[in-house]
């Protein structure tokens, strides 16, 4: 308890950005707008699907962060989980990421189901990619609850770093159950393996674009969501220290 | 003097008698015996209610069986830390030092040793209900699924029963967190039960691939449990 306190208490200022916070916002805002541009106006028509291939702006790119925010968290619990010092920044960076990653895995199956109706027909197909990432969302809504279970703030770090490490078991194990149970997603068709990439090419660009984009703004999200975080615990920390404070004052006067 | 310290220290030592406590509290208080096993039987004639054909339902009764032993296995895991945390029981064993990783597998013997029973009546009522017909091969497919299911079961409610023991708000959270870990375990127990059934035109050999997943599911979970349960119960 002391060690979290003393080497975690920070002071903070009423400036909310640092210049990585505002550089990486600005490059978020920059590639945003360029994937509006493109995606909306530049780009063309596909084929087959006409304006609805509009959609995989958003749709690849948000898939794309989702995965990437749970492998934040999980290499997060791990560093925490390993680490001698259990540095809480580590916890921090974990819980923000999952928050970011539920929101962005969401708007997946969100803008998924969209583009489903439209060329599949279907909002919801039950495919191994669509199932596991369902299964994906709920298992981190549920890594979400667990850091909401209360107690301390190191019993916090702990329980859910290995929850965290679980559902790095668990994914692989649904995944290849339901691939097992039942194999319609498209192939991917930028990381197809033969280098052999299929695409107009400022849609490609727009694509890349929108993924650089969306990881700026997870990156923002999750710098200031964990600066946040911290601020909530240094509070707590600061509320028990000074009730301690009040409560040896007590016996002192009491002498 | 120290060998026999280590001896009863020993997981296989804590994991007895931690399950014979378990199973002990059950026989005497019978509270899984008279309310959670009507409990499952009820899903199972609600189920009938719900599909209402019976060609339907002797095609769907493998899923049944386990749906219904997945939500009693909510209830289970969650009277099998309520009667541990309720005097606490489970802070008292690991003050008196007992191995976490031998608890973790006491507790899971346990509540495999009721899912089975349940299981066991469960297939029963399929059979009664449902119309299911079993062959020879049938049944081994049928045990051996069961074996793997239920220890995967056991060890996954155990795990996260720990976690949310004593947790404010647990009854409604266990649900949230087991139920899509338990997911392949539905999956590849449905599918192997229904190839023992022979539902749908399954052959029997269709099953076994199944009772892999199953296996697997189950040493990774336990090998989990192990290691990280001393972790989850740590206040």
């Amino acid at each position: 308890m002391t060690s979290i306190n003393s080497t975690d208490t920070q002071t903070f200022t009423a400036k909310v950005a640092t210049p990585t916070t505002r550089l990486v916002g600005a490059l978020a805002l920059v590639s945003m707008a360029w994937v509006v541009l493109g995606g909306l106006i530049v780009t063309p028509r596909d084929v087959n699907q006409g304006d609805a291939v509009r959609i995989m702006y958003v749709h690849v790119p948000t898939a794309w962060v989702a995965y990437l925010a749970f492998i934040v968290t999980a290499i997060a619990s791990a560093c925490w989980l390993i680490g001698k010092k259990h540095s809480m920044g580590f916890d921090r960076v974990a819980g923000a990421s999952a928050e970011v990653g539920v929101v962005f895995m969401a708007l997946t199956l969100l803008s998924g189901s969209l583009w489903g109706r439209i060329t599949w027909g279907t909002f919801w197909a039950w495919d191994p990619r669509l199932t596991t990432t369902a299964f994906l969302l709920v298992t981190y809504i549920g890594y979400l609850a667990v850091r909401g279970l209360g107690g301390s703030i190191e019993q916090r770090a702990r329980r859910s770093a290995v929850i965290a490490l679980l559902a790095v078991l668990e994914i692989p194990l649904v995944h290849f159950s339901v691939l097992m149970w039942r194999s319609l997603h498209q192939k991917a068709s930028v990381l197809s393996g033969d280098g052999d990439i299929k695409m107009d090419g400022s849609m490609l660009t727009t694509l890349l674009v929108g993924v650089v984009g969306f990881t700026c703004t997870f990156a923002w999200l999750v710098m200031h969501r964990q600066r946040v975080l911290a601020m909530q615990d240094s509070m707590q920390m600061t509320q028990l220290d000074a009730a301690l404070r009040e409560r040896a004052n007590e016996s002192k006067e009491v002498k | 003097m120290n060998t026999s310290t280590s001896q009863q220290n020993s997981l296989i030592h804590v994991a007895r008698v931690i399950a014979a406590k378990d199973l002990r509290i059950e026989l005497r208080s019978r509270v899984v015996i008279n309310q959670v096993f009507p409990f499952a039987g009820l899903v199972m004639v609600m189920f009938a209610f719900a599909l209402d054909n019976d060609s339907v339902l002797s095609r769907v009764a493998g899923g049944l069986v386990w749906l219904s032993t997945l939500f009693s296995l909510i209830i289970i895991v969650q009277r099998s830390f309520a009667i541990d945390v309720a005097d606490g029981s489970l802070e008292a064993q690991r003050v008196a030092g007992l191995d976490s990783a031998g608890i973790f597998v006491g507790k899971a013997i346990a509540v495999m040793v009721q899912l089975v029973v349940l299981e066991i009546l469960l297939f029963l009522a399929a059979v009664v209900l449902y119309r299911v017909s079993l062959n020879g091969d049938g049944v081994v497919l049928l045990v051996t699924c069961v074996v793997f299911a239920t220890a995967g079961l056991a060890f996954v409610g155990t795990l996260y029963g720990g976690l949310t023991a004593g947790a404010r708000g647990r009854e409604t959270l266990l649900p949230l967190l087991l139920l899509p870990v338990v997911a392949p375990v539905l999956i590849g127990a449905t599918r192997a039960t229904e190839s023992a059934f022979t539902s749908g035109g399954a052959a029997v050999s269709e099953g076994w691939p199944w009772v892999g997943v199953l296996a697997v599911f189950a040493a990774v979970f336990g090998l989990g449990g192990i290691l990280s349960f001393g972790s989850l119960i740590e206040e």
